[in-house]
């Protein structure tokens, strides 16, 4: 039941919640505007809001400083790879410990989350020697490998609340009927959890693109992803606020886009199931 | 073929012993009801049977085979879940073949057995739903076709009614019944309903505690109760018992009498028990007369519908002499 | 519970996890334990051998380790602090009735899906800095002498930059947890005569604590480990202003080659992360029914 409430609250609501929500998308919105600016306009010292002299010189720019689709195309491997990966790890993980748990079950995925608490840094000096050593310096592979193993404990931890929710008994039914383990988790665990593996499989992607301790250590010009090329442009060079933005949104607008798209399914994921 | 037996079966939960030791045999083509209260251990013992747990001693054996380290899906049987257990991302048609698929039967057998199924069950324009678009009844019926189309050794039932709405849960009832009739197949049924359990069974097994109270048929239950649990479990509404000095006169610690095994009168009778109506339950068939009576407790009465005792009436109670239970100090008949 | 043939059936397929985790977990962290006993420097290779605990006491003595560890505190314990409370407050109304709901969450939502080095280059070069930031623009018309963040206030600025980016993934678990709440538990409440205020206190609250305690262990994992943020605005300058442990140990490890003393940077980071896990996981533990 909606509560009822006169028209003049509902509109001061929504006044003030516009409000808010705009202040916090400004640097989104001023980014995007700005991007279409020529440079002058962009730090001019009376500043105007819409673009004066709608100009797309910036993207051509920054395609032909930094190859801005090289690092696009990292990036799309690299999340995707890594979080496939990592669901063909976490999927038979995370069906052991909802449907045959034990009394660790609940330790070790405690042990698992706390993987996520150790700080990058702490093992960034070996991992760097040892990416050295086999030549994983500045390799996607090397990269997906590092993403898989930093998302791995979320992808498992989603997966396993999702899947706490399919009642044991239709596993119980499946295996009653014939079914060997195999055709369980292909035939019925898979397709009931299919809402629950999308999200996983989407907060992981964003994730894995957002990332930006290990892409930007452990690359430099060729497997660099979008993080590395946006902090190529961490020190300014000439006139270069709208070519920044340019580039910012470049970097930030595929996940953006798909954020929108899936933000129902993302909420419940990134709360691993315990806020309902 | 499908005769069960269970030879000295534990199972125990850690420290938590669920059932002591078990010895039960079924015969081939039998209707047996496991009936008693919540936790008594009999869904566990279901679920022994069906390999979806380890036994923690003893032998199962079926038709003669030990079964006991078996997966379930190599015992040959179906089970039927209180929840229904259907694959909802599957069409009815589906959920029905679905055990013939992971048994790669071929197409056309799948879709022989899937059709005999449907029209045995009444589900033919049904086939192509979800089963979320499908009610209650619909849906126990589909868990049922699943179960029948392997051709199982025995059908388990864990519960099968208890999400079924009153009127819904006694046609189920006798569909179930009268599948047995047509099927002759083994079933094993549990159930915390006696009503059901009376009315389904050839046999019933009463367990409490994870012991077998009693096997028997569902007359023999009713007439010869092993012992007073069983006596109170079967029969509704509930037996009374008397305890004390009433008891010492008939030579037991306790004695028990069936609510229909009394008879009624308004005026004093001399060495009957006394007592006053605190409720009547008017049903129209009967009248169930709850009493107060002196120095005995309160005592539940089923009278002819047509009694019309009210609150707070006297009424006198004689118990019929032929009829009456008595038990040792153990709650053993005797 | 589950058959013994399931229970083996399950450790087969637990293990590919649990291995690669540990041996991600374990390997580098006994490489890193180990060259924090060593010299180890790679500009100097003549300096090799046996250390102590000499590169302990050079990053621990050194002022900037306490700093660091102050900053790290501050920008865990800053961001915290204004993403909960701010994140009550914006659930709270948005949890109203209002027009274009469906609009408003996709727009509030939106900061969390920028990166952080972009975040951190927005903001430092869009809105703080003192020439053609839109701060700048702003604090002049105003008539004010323009600020320069990053030089005057560089911790202040990363808490809020890191705060911009948090505050949505907040906001969003708490409407969640809002709405969850069931409307007739708000009706009880209004019938026994619960006003507004008493109705957040004895209803809300409460019913909101689980997804408070989600929202702090989670943004805690992500928080001790800011990094970009600092590399692309202040470069944890000036001085050591806005450098946090794990900066701290990137500086002196990569950019200083000195391997060994940002390896025992590293055991410290560890170790500083664990205390904060083992206090977490007590209070979520209990709130957590894994």
């Amino acid at each position: 039941m909606a509560r009822n409430v006169s028209t003049p609250t509902k509109v001061g609501f929504t006044i003030a919640a516009w409000a808010v929500a705009l202040l916090l998308f400004a640097p989104i919105l001023w980014t995007l505007l700005t991007a279409f600016k020529t440079e002058s306009e962009a730090i001019a010292s009376s500043p105007t809001f819409l673009p004066q002299n709608f100009t797309l010189e910036n993207f051509a720019a920054v395609q032909e400083r930094s190859d801005y689709f090289k690092h696009a195309f990292n990036s799309i491997v690299v999340s995707v790879g890594s979080t496939l990966l990592g669901l063909i790890i976490g999927v038979p993980a995370a069906w052991a410990m909802a449907f045959a748990p034990t009394k660790r079950t609940k330790d070790i995925l405690m042990w698992m989350l706390s993987t996520k608490m150790m700080p990058a840094v702490g093992v960034l000096i070996p991992i760097y020697l040892i990416f050295r050593d086999l030549r994983l310096l500045d390799t996607v592979h090397g990269l997906t490998i590092i993403m898989t193993l930093i998302n791995l404990p979320i992808i498992i931890w989603m997966l396993y609340t999702y899947f706490k929710e399919i009642p044991v008994d239709i596993l119980e039914a499946a295996r009653m009927d014939g079914a060997e383990l195999w055709n369980e988790i292909v035939h019925v665990l898979v397709p009931m959890a299919v809402p629950g593996i999308a999200s996983t499989l989407l907060l992981n992607v964003i994730l894995a693109w957002n990332e930006a301790f290990w892409t930007i250590t452990l690359t430099s010009g060729r497997a660099g992803t979008l993080t590395a090329f946006i902090s190529s442009f961490s020190s300014p060079q000439g006139l270069f606020l709208a070519k920044l933005s340019a580039a910012s949104l470049l970097a930030i607008a595929p996940i953006l886009l798909l954020g929108w798209f899936s933000q129902k399914q993302l909420v419940r994921g990134l709360t691993f199931g315990a806020v309902k | 073929m499908g005769s069960i037996s269970l030879e000295h079966v534990k199972k125990s939960f850690g420290e938590v012993q669920i059932i002591p030791d078990i010895t039960l045999d079924i015969k081939d083509g039998e209707f047996v009801v496991f009936v008693g209260p919540s936790g008594c251990g009999k869904s566990t013992l279901l679920r022994l049977i069906a390999g979806l747990e380890d036994t923690s001693g003893g032998t199962i054996l079926l038709d003669g085979e030990d079964m006991t380290k078996a997966p379930p899906a190599r015992r040959g049987l179906a089970m039927v879940f209180q929840s229904y257990a259907l694959y909802p991302h599957m069409s009815v048609r589906d959920n029905i073949a679905f055990p013939l698929k992971m048994a790669k039967a071929p197409k056309e057998v799948i879709d022989q057995k899937v059709e005999y199924a449907a029209r045995t069950l009444n589900l033919g324009s049904y086939l192509d739903r979800r089963p979320r678009a499908l009610s209650g009844g619909q849906r126990q019926r589909v868990a049922i076709g699943r179960a029948i189309v392997r051709e199982p050794k025995a059908f388990l039932f864990d519960e099968p009614l208890s999400n079924l709405d009153a009127a819904l849960r006694v046609n189920m009832r006798l569909e179930i019944t009268e599948l047995h009739q047509q099927l002759k197949t083994t079933m094993i049924y549990v159930t915390h309903d006696q009503v059901e359990a009376m009315t389904m069974a050839d046999r019933i097994v009463v367990l409490n505690a994870g012991n077998v109270e009693q096997f028997g048929s569902p007359l023999e239950l009713y007439k010869k109760p092993a012992n007073r649990f069983v006596a109170g479990f079967i029969g509704s509404p509930k037996m009374n018992f008397v305890d004390g000095q009433e008891a010492a006169k008939h030579n037991a610690h306790s004695i028990g009498v069936r609510p229909e095994h009394f008879a009624l009168n308004r005026t004093a009778t001399p060495g009957v028990w006394k007592g006053k109506v605190t409720v009547a339950e008017l049903l129209g068939s009967d009248t169930f007369l709850h009493v107060q009576v002196e120095g005995l407790g309160l005592m539940t009465i089923r009278a002819d519908g047509d009694e019309t005792y009210t609150h707070g009436d006297d009424v006198y109670l004689t118990p019929d002499a032929t009829r009456i239970y008595r038990f040792d100090a153990a709650g053993k008949a005797i | 519970m589950a058959t013994a043939q399931t229970r083996t059936l399950a450790r087969t397929m637990m293990a590919p996890a649990v291995i690669v985790l540990l041996l991600w977990m374990a390997v580098p962290l006994a490489m890193t334990i180990w060259f924090s006993f060593q010299n180890y420097s790679l500009i100097n290779p003549l300096m090799t051998g046996f250390a102590g605990w000499a590169n302990y006491e050079y990053v621990i003595g050194d002022p900037s380790f306490t700093q660091s560890l102050i900053n790290t505190l501050i920008l865990v314990g800053g961001v915290l602090l204004i993403t909960v409370i701010g994140g009550i407050f914006l659930a709270l109304l948005l949890d109203q009735p209002l027009w274009g709901q469906g609009l408003l969450r996709i727009v509030v939502i939106s900061p969390f899906f920028v990166m952080p080095p972009v975040a951190a280059l927005i903001w430092k070069n869009g809105f703080m800095h003192p020439g053609y930031g839109m701060l700048g623009h702003l604090w002049k018309f105003f008539g004010l002498q323009p600020v320069d963040w990053f030089n005057q206030y560089p911790l202040f600025s990363v808490v809020v930059i890191v705060a911009w980016q948090w505050l949505p993934f907040a906001t969003l678990i708490f409407l969640t947890a809002l709405q969850s709440l069931s409307e007739e538990q708000r009706e009880a409440a209004e019938m026994d005569g619960a006003n507004a205020i008493n109705r957040f206190w004895y209803i809300i609250m409460p019913h909101m604590a689980r997804s408070v305690t989600i929202v702090i262990l989670i943004q805690t994992i992500f928080l001790l480990g800011i990094f970009a943020e600092i590399r692309v605005t202040t470069g944890g300058g000036p001085g050591y202003a806005s450098t946090n442990i794990a900066f701290l140990v990137f500086r002196t490890g990569i950019l200083s080659n000195d391997i060994g003393a940002g390896s025992a940077g590293g055991v410290v980071a560890v170790i500083i992360a664990n205390i904060v896990a083992i206090f977490l996981m007590r209070a979520v533990g209990k709130n957590l029914d894994a």
